[in-house]
C-alpha cells in the first residue's frame, strides 16, 4: 500500500516510523526546510519539501497512485485542504483528515472529508468516562495492607444516593469517615448523615472488603480497583 | 443586502466601507482586533472578532440573513474552508474566496467554489500594461486565456503525473 503523510510534526513522525516499520511504502511531505532536513536524515527521500495544499506538492509526492492520504498538519484548515485536494484533483480512495478543534469534525464531514481523527476528542472521551463511571479509588493502605483507606464518588446512578448511613448494609468493618460535600463542606460521618450524588466519601475497609463496600455504595457490576 | 467580509485587510476593510457607503449593511471578521482599525473612525458596520471557520463566529455577523459573503483573509485555505461553510451550510447566495495560489483558486473554481486569484488577476493586469494591450476580462485573466497565466505550472497537461523514483 503507499501512503501519503502529509505534515511532519509529531503526529506526522511518528505515524510515518510506525507506517515505514509495518512495511508500507511511506511518502511524508513537510513545509519547512529546517525540520525536512532533519528528518531526511531518518526518512531519506522518503520525505519531501514542499507545501501539501499545494497541487505540484501533491503531484511530486505521487497523488496520483496513493492509497491513502493522511494530513496531519497543526491546522485545521489546511488538513481539510489536503484531503480535499487529494480526493477531488487526485481521486485518492481514502483520506484521513487530523483534526484540532474537535467543533470542526462536523465542518468536515458537511465537507465531505468523513474521516477524521480529534486527538483533543479521544482525550477528552477518557476523561469523561473516568469522571462519570463510578470508581472506588484506594488511597493508602493501613496496618500493613489488612485494612485500606479508599476514595468513593457517589453518582445520582449510585444504590447509597439519597440513603441514610445506617440504614446501608455497609459489610463487617467497614467504617465511613468523612464526606466532601461541594468544594469546602467536609462532614464526619454518623449514622444520621445522608449520602447524596456527588459526594466524596472517604471510607475505612478492610482489603478483603473493597468490593463489598464498592457493592453497597456503588452497586454491582463497578468493579473495585 | 447584508454583506459579511472575513479578513480586516486592505481589501477587506477597502471593500466594507465602499459597501456601507453605498447603503448596504456590513459585519466584518476578524481574528485581531487591530485590523479593525483600518476601517478608520465611525464604521456604521459591525465588527465581530473571531475566527471565520467558527460557525457562531460567522452567526454573530449576521451570515444567516446576508446575501454575500467575502472570504480575504491572508490565508488560503482559511478562505476556502470558511467559503464552503458558508455555502454549504449557510448557503449564502454569493460567495467569494480570494485564493493568492492560482492552483488552488482552479481547484475550487471546479468544484463550485466562486474564486478570485489576485495574483493572475494582477499579473495579468501588469502583463498588458507593459505590453501596451488592451485589457482582458478577470475571467480570461483568471483562466490564463490573456497568456497572462505565467505561472507555468498551469500549462503541464493534465495527466502528466511523474512516477515518484525512489
Amino acid at each position: 500500500m503507499y501512503i501519503i503523510v502529509a505534515g511532519a510534526g509529531k503526529v506526522g513522525y511518528y505515524l510515518t516510523k510506525a507506517l515505514r516499520a509495518a512495511g508500507q511504502e511511506v511518502t511524508l511531505i513537510e513545509k519547512l526546510r529546517k525540520r525536512y532536513e532533519l528528518l531526511h536524515e531518518t526518512f531519506g527521500d522518503s520525505v519531501i519539501l514542499g507545501d501539501a495544499c499545494e497541487v505540484s506538492t501533491l503531484e511530486a509526492a505521487g497523488a496520483a497512485r496513493a492509497d491513502l492520504i493522511a494530513a496531519v498538519t497543526g491546522d485545521d484548515e489546511d488538513n481539510l485542504v489536503i484531503c480535499q485536494m487529494a480526493k477531488r484533483k487526485f481521486k485518492v480512495k481514502r483520506v484521513i483528515a487530523r483534526i484540532n478543534n474537535p467543533k470542526n469534525e462536523v465542518t468536515f464531514n458537511l465537507l465531505g472529508i468523513d474521516e477524521t481523527v480529534s486527538s483533543t476528542k479521544l482525550i477528552y472521551s477518557l476523561i469523561e468516562q473516568e469522571v462519570e463511571v463510578a470508581d472506588v479509588i484506594p488511597i493508602t493502605a493501613l496496618r500493613r495492607g489488612h485494612l485500606e483507606l479508599v476514595e468513593v464518588a457517589l453518582t445520582a446512578a449510585s444504590p447509597a444516593a439519597n440513603r441514610r448511613v445506617r440504614d446501608l448494609a455497609l459489610p463487617p468493618n467497614c467504617a465511613l469517615a468523612i464526606l466532601v460535600r461541594g468544594e469546602t463542606s467536609e462532614v464526619i460521618i454518623n449514622g444520621d448523615t445522608v449520602l447524596l450524588p456527588g459526594d466524596l466519601i472517604v471510607a475505612v475497609t478492610p482489603a478483603s472488603c473493597v468490593q463489598a463496600l464498592s457493592d453497597v455504595l456503588l452497586g454491582g457490576g463497578v468493579p473495585a480497583r | 443586502m447584508h454583506v459579511v467580509i472575513l479578513g480586516c485587510g486592505r481589501v477587506g476593510a477597502t471593500l466594507a466601507t465602499k459597501l456601507v457607503a453605498e447603503g448596504h449593511t456590513v459585519a466584518v471578521i476578524d481574528r485581531e482586533s487591530e485590523s479593525f482599525r483600518r476601517l478608520g473612525h465611525g464604521f456604521p458596520g459591525k465588527t465581530v472578532l473571531g475566527i471565520g471557520i467558527d460557525e457562531d463566529v460567522l452567526r454573530k455577523a449576521g451570515i444567516e440573513r446576508a446575501g454575500g459573503f467575502v472570504a480575504a483573509t491572508n490565508g488560503d485555505n482559511t478562505n476556502i474552508m470558511s467559503a464552503q461553510i458558508v455555502k454549504v451550510k449557510f448557503r449564502v447566495p454569493r460567495v467569494i474566496a480570494r485564493i493568492y495560489d492560482p492552483l488552488r483558486a482552479e481547484a475550487y473554481q471546479e468544484l463550485g467554489i466562486d474564486t478570485m486569484s489576485t495574483t493572475l488577476i494582477g499579473a495579468g493586469i501588469c502583463r498588458d500594461f507593459i505590453l501596451g494591450v488592451p485589457y482582458h476580462t478577470i475571467e480570461e485573466y483568471q483562466s490564463g486565456a490573456s497568456g497572462a497565466s505565467s505561472a507555468p505550472r498551469l500549462q503541464r497537461p493534465a495527466g502528466a503525473v511523474p512516477e515518484r523514483s525512489r
